[in-house]
């Protein structure tokens, strides 16, 4: 049995790898894979809690998160086709037509 | 599990409405993919009737009481199913004009009002998530549906990122108030079980309501948050971007005011000076960059950032008095109401002249006075509304939150009453000068703007709508009182 403080510690790095991930990354792609990381951080919380605590609701909750998570890859990546048919490019950096 | 399906009409007519839009668009031929529209706005018609037969048929609970219908969820649904029908008659001509993919474009926009319509009878972290997703992810690809342009792709890829990385924020956060409470998931479990934890496990529920309000702080662009909104308001067709600075700012709004008043209440003394730094930066910065913008659209945005930083001031009054929160909330309520009903008539007015016009700049409303005297006298109302001047709706609104301020009492309330007031009279130097323009300068090209008949009609109505406001505002405030919410401080 692993106790639930390690377990959160784990998630709380989880998710600080994917705060830097959607900062530092320049790829659309990685930037997505970045905040899945995030969302993953979310459902290893719950799970954890859910376990600690003998109590279904948190598993179901993380079972909807994969579930949208999966929707909002599916429009995130269709968003960077397009921006790659328009701009030969997928780098974050060069979107910057609109300022202030 | 108990499920009353009469209080979940609404909600079922608008699904059946989304999936027919859906099919049909399979079987028309290319010229009829308008007809989307017509059926699109029959459905949402019949969803409205759905609501009104559930006013004064009490509270009703379904799910295990965590989808529940009372005034505030009406009150709200209404004015979604109302801001639907407004963005449909705005959506026709300018979509079937523009060579865009109309079926899809209507099924993603109801499926987002969809959302909206369920946000403010969600009383569970796990419904309010899923709501606010339905309402995010199909304005994420109307965002970016000017396909070819490369300013709606920009657009469409800030909002997604933005949105998708302010929702895990705020999952996190809600992962951790899940584990806090000892596995409550529902809003007035959630708020009991809060009040009973201290030391260190308190620390961490405090982290945690940290975690949610800066996930609900992207979503209604308050200040250091707001940076994607100008952005994605000006790339997205115009239609859209009345969508998103309506309909899915208030939805974020209804889940905050569920949130922070039923759930949280209990921590006022942490968040409350939270809210007001919100609160302050919000209209301050969204007043002063507005007063250097050039685009109309641009300058909606901003103005609408200021407009948050108005809502969220009725957040930062909590105390622990129930009656004056009640009134905190009731000034709250009102003014998203009368924002949403001048927000929508604005636009409304953009998008007529988007069809001479399509880059929006100030200089093009210049002699809209000769080439389309109802669109000008329209939105020469709406920006004196905006701005909060009488004789108009927008006065009563600002009235409403200065009022519940400085009842408030103690130092806060009335500093806070200060800053809203002088950033309201910095407000009305950018609020004229779109007025200035229509009036006082001719236009390049003085034929008439041919604008269609249902944007005319919106503008007409909304226009009406806040001069009645004014007048009689009796009976709105009396729509505020209503709007009770259960759990509300009792």
């Amino acid at each position: 049995m692993i106790r639930l403080p390690l377990v959160l510690m784990f998630s709380a790095l989880l998710f600080s790898a994917g705060v830097y991930g959607v900062l530092a990354r320049r790829n659309a792609v990685m930037v997505l894979m970045a905040i899945e990381l995030m969302l993953n951080a979310v459902n290893v919380n719950l799970v954890a809690f859910s376990s600690s605590l003998h109590q279904m609701s948190g598993q179901v909750f993380a079972l909807f998160i994969i579930a949208v998570a999966a929707a909002e890859v599916g429009i995130g990546l269709a968003i960077v086709i397009l921006l790659f048919r328009t701009r030969e490019s997928i780098n974050v950096d060069e979107v910057n037509l609109l300022k202030w | 599990m108990n499920i009353d399906y009469h209080a979940l009409l609404p909600e079922f007519i608008l699904a059946g409405t989304i999936l027919l839009v859906l099919v049909v668009d399979v079987f028309l031929p290319e010229r009829a993919k308008w007809f989307a529209m017509p059926i699109g706005l029959i459905g949402v018609v019949g969803s409205l009737a759905g609501v009104l037969s559930l006013i004064g048929a009490g509270t009703r609970e379904s799910f295990g009481g965590t989808y529940v219908v009372d005034e505030f969820a009406l009150l709200f649904k209404g004015f979604f199913l109302v801001t639907a029908v407004v963005v449909l008659a705005l959506s026709l001509r300018y979509f079937r004009e523009g060579g865009f993919y109309q079926g899809e474009y209507y099924f993603l926009l109801l499926t987002s009002f969809l959302g909206c319509v369920m946000m403010p009878s969600s009383r569970d972290l796990l419904l309010l998530f899923l709501a606010l997703e339905l309402v995010s992810a199909p304005g994420f690809l109307m965002a970016a549906f000017r396909k070819g342009d490369v300013k709606s792709n920009e657009a469409g890829v800030k909002f997604f990122i933005i949105g998708v990385l302010s929702t895990a924020v705020m999952l996190f956060g809600m992962s951790l108030i899940y584990g806090v409470t000892g596995g409550a998931t529902k809003l007035a479990e959630i708020g009991v079980a809060l009040d009973g934890v201290s030391g260190e496990m308190e620390t961490l529920a405090f982290a945690a309501i940290l975690f949610v309000v800066v996930g609900f702080a992207f979503k209604v662009s308050a200040v250091p948050f707001q940076f994607w909104a100008p952005d994605t308001y000006e790339g997205s067709p115009v239609p859209v971007a009345a969508f998103l600075a309506v309909a899915s700012s208030v939805a974020g709004f209804a889940g905050l005011l569920q949130l922070m008043f039923v759930a949280f209440a209990g921590q006022h003394e942490f968040w409350v000076p939270i809210f007001a730094f919100l609160s302050i930066a919000t209209m301050t910065v969204g007043n002063l960059v507005a007063l250097q913008q050039t685009q109309v659209v641009r300058l909606l945005a901003y103005s609408g950032i200021a407009q948050s930083g108005y809502i969220l001031l009725t957040f930062a009054l909590v105390t622990d008095d129930a009656a004056s929160n009640r009134n905190a909330f009731a000034a709250a309520v009102t003014y998203i109401l009368i924002y949403g009903v001048m927000n929508l008539g604005a636009f409304a007015a953009t998008v007529a002249v988007s069809r001479r016009h399509p880059t929006l700049g100030v200089a093009d409303f210049a002699g809209l006075r000769e080439t389309a005297p109802v669109i000008a006298v329209g939105m020469a109302v709406f920006m004196i509304s905006l701005a909060g001047v009488p004789p108009t709706g927008g006065f009563w609104g600002k009235l409403l939150i200065f009022q519940a301020a400085i009842e408030r009492g103690g130092t806060l309330g009335p500093a806070l009453a200060v800053v809203m007031l002088v950033n309201s009279v910095a407000s009305v130097f950018y609020y004229l000068v779109v007025p200035r323009q229509m009036f006082l300068r001719d236009a390049a090209d003085p034929s008439r703007l041919r604008v269609p008949a249902l944007v005319t009609a919106v503008v007409a109505v909304a226009m009406v709508t806040l001069v009645a406001i004014f007048v009689l505002p009796n009976v709105f405030a009396r729509l505020a009182e209503i709007s009770t919410l259960v759990g509300l401080g009792a």
